[in-house]
């Protein structure tokens, strides 16, 4: 049964209240950017990838309760993984993982799947560039 | 009101005795209502709330002046229960006209003198704006009002019961209010018309309401609006002192706290219960959140819940970019909220605000 005093879902508030990677990152192999001002949302993900293998994950994000949490669950959940296994993931995976998203706040998962595939993106990008490169 | 649900529950309509009981209390609640704005018995008509009244108000009028005029005057920071009335008349002919406000939200009352056409039958300016708390210049627009022969409403939703609400002094022909706003039960308002208003009905059926408003009357709730009112009326001076006392002690307080934030709305002409502030960098409802867990409630114009995304239409009105009305915060002050609840509040927003920063991307790195 869900709370009927809470929008959110026990998950989503632990979360909220305690996300995990939160900052900065040194020198990220790959960043996603999704958001902006104007829908009241703004993400910010950053992931370290070693042998195809993302090693760290860390996010900045402006937005509500749901958009914290889930930018908190994604990171968990793509850290140890392949980039091929993080391509994988969906927002509803992500939701799922929270124990559920209210209808109106399915968008923030969204944004948390763009960000992570944008930023797996620039680190694909990156690296053609650089084996370019060293051709 | 609690004996009007069981002891006294004769239809106020029927002849018989228990008839006539509720009958003369829901007479006794409309004189009540009527001492408080200075208007008679007679002129006050019950309704389901704040949103019948301002729907009765303004179609009302519309469909019954049609062959006057079609063109109605309102501001763009009205209450959705007034914006969408007008909207639904101009898919049926009418045209609105949605005047700005000035950056504290106040209504220019000359540019209501000037955009008055003779096809103009309705201006509706609301007294006390609910999210902001500015006080629009009522009694003015009253006069240009008058002058220029166009009736004029006000939703008083916020208003009556917490600042003078005289319908002579506003120079109004109707003034739209709701009971749950001054401490009264939901679901039972009022709509004050002036006598000589030409307006239809909104609800067509038996004669309730001397015909002006069919359905069998909600008599717990009219008696339960009278009995605020009654409250109201004794309270009310020294209660709006009492809160802006606390409203101006957490407007500083928030101020001098909190860096890169502002106050929204006017800073004198403000309701006593309203505080809206914006906060740079952070979201609205992450901010809720985190003020619930700690037993304050409060409320945000970021629209995160809404289909729509968008934010409040009165933030954006008041020219506030899109980031600042996601980080709006709106503290609504009542009867029984003390200085020590103030001091709660500032003593637990600033470390919530700066870990919502910690984990902003607009925070700019140094």
């Amino acid at each position: 049964m869900p709370d009927p005093t809470s929008l959110y879902s026990e998950k989503v508030m632990e979360h909220f209240r305690n996300p995990r990677n939160v900052g900065d990152m040194e020198n990220p192999d790959g960043t996603g950017h999704v958001g902006n001002p104007v829908c009241g949302d703004i993400m910010e993900l950053y992931i370290k990838v070693n042998d195809n293998t993302i090693t760290d994950a860390k996010f900045k994000t402006f937005g509500c309760g749901a958009a914290i949490a889930t930018s908190s669950m994604v990171t968990e959940m793509v850290i140890g993984k392949t980039i091929e296994e993080a391509l994988e993931i969906s927002n509803r995976a992500v939701a799922e993982a929270l124990g559920g998203l209210p209808p109106v706040k399915m968008h923030c998962s969204v944004l948390a799947e763009e960000a992570l595939k944008l930023a797996i993106d620039d680190y694909l990008a990156k690296r053609e560039k650089q084996d370019g490169e060293n051709e | 009101m609690l004996p009007y649900f069981n002891d006294t529950f004769g239809n106020p309509s029927s002849i018989y005795s228990y008839g006539q009981e509720t009958r003369g209390a829901i007479a006794e609640a409309r004189s009540k209502v009527a001492s408080l704005i200075n208007a008679r018995d007679e002129e006050i008509v019950f309704t389901s709330g704040g949103s019948e009244a301002n729907n009765f108000a303004i179609k009302g009028v519309a469909f019954a002046n049609e062959s006057k005029g079609n063109h109605i005057i309102t501001s763009s920071i009205e209450h959705h229960a007034v914006i969408e009335p007008c909207k639904f008349l101009e898919r049926h002919g009418f045209k609105v006209t949605y005047l700005p406000v000035d950056e504290y939200g106040l209504v220019d009352p000359d540019s209501v003198r000037k955009t008055i056409t003779d096809k103009t039958i309705l201006i509706s300016i609301m007294h006390g704006n609910n999210e902001i708390g500015t006080i629009e210049p009522i009694a003015d627009i009253g006069k240009i009002a008058r002058d220029a022969g166009v009736y004029f409403h006000t939703d008083a939703v916020q208003t009556v019961g917490h600042i003078p609400t005289g319908v002579n002094e506003l120079g109004v022909n109707l003034l739209s209010m709701s009971a749950h706003k001054l401490y009264g039960p939901k679901g039972v308002g009022a709509l004050y018309i002036r006598k000589g208003t030409r307006l239809s009905p909104l609800i067509h059926g038996g004669d309730q309401e001397k015909g002006r408003r069919a359905s069998t009357e909600n008599v717990p709730g009219i008696v339960g609006l009278g009995k605020a009112v009654e409250l109201a009326q004794q309270e009310m001076t020294e209660e709006a002192e009492r809160l802006s006392f606390l409203r101006d002690k957490l407007i500083t307080g928030l101020q001098e706290g909190i860096d890169h934030s502002r106050l929204n709305g006017h800073p004198v002409n403000r309701l006593p219960n309203n505080v809206n502030v914006s906060i740079e960098y952070v979201e609205g409802e992450s901010m809720v959140l985190n003020l619930d867990l700690e037993g304050i409630c409060c409320s945000t114009g970021s629209a995160c819940t809404s289909s729509s995304l968008e934010p409040s239409h009165v933030l954006l009105a008041i020219n506030l970019s899109h980031e600042l009305a996601h980080g709006s915060l709106r503290f609504s002050l009542g009867k029984w909220n003390t200085e020590e609840d103030i001091d709660k509040v500032l003593n637990t927003l600033p470390g919530i605000i700066s870990r919502l920063r910690a984990m902003s991307p607009l925070v700019k790195k140094p």
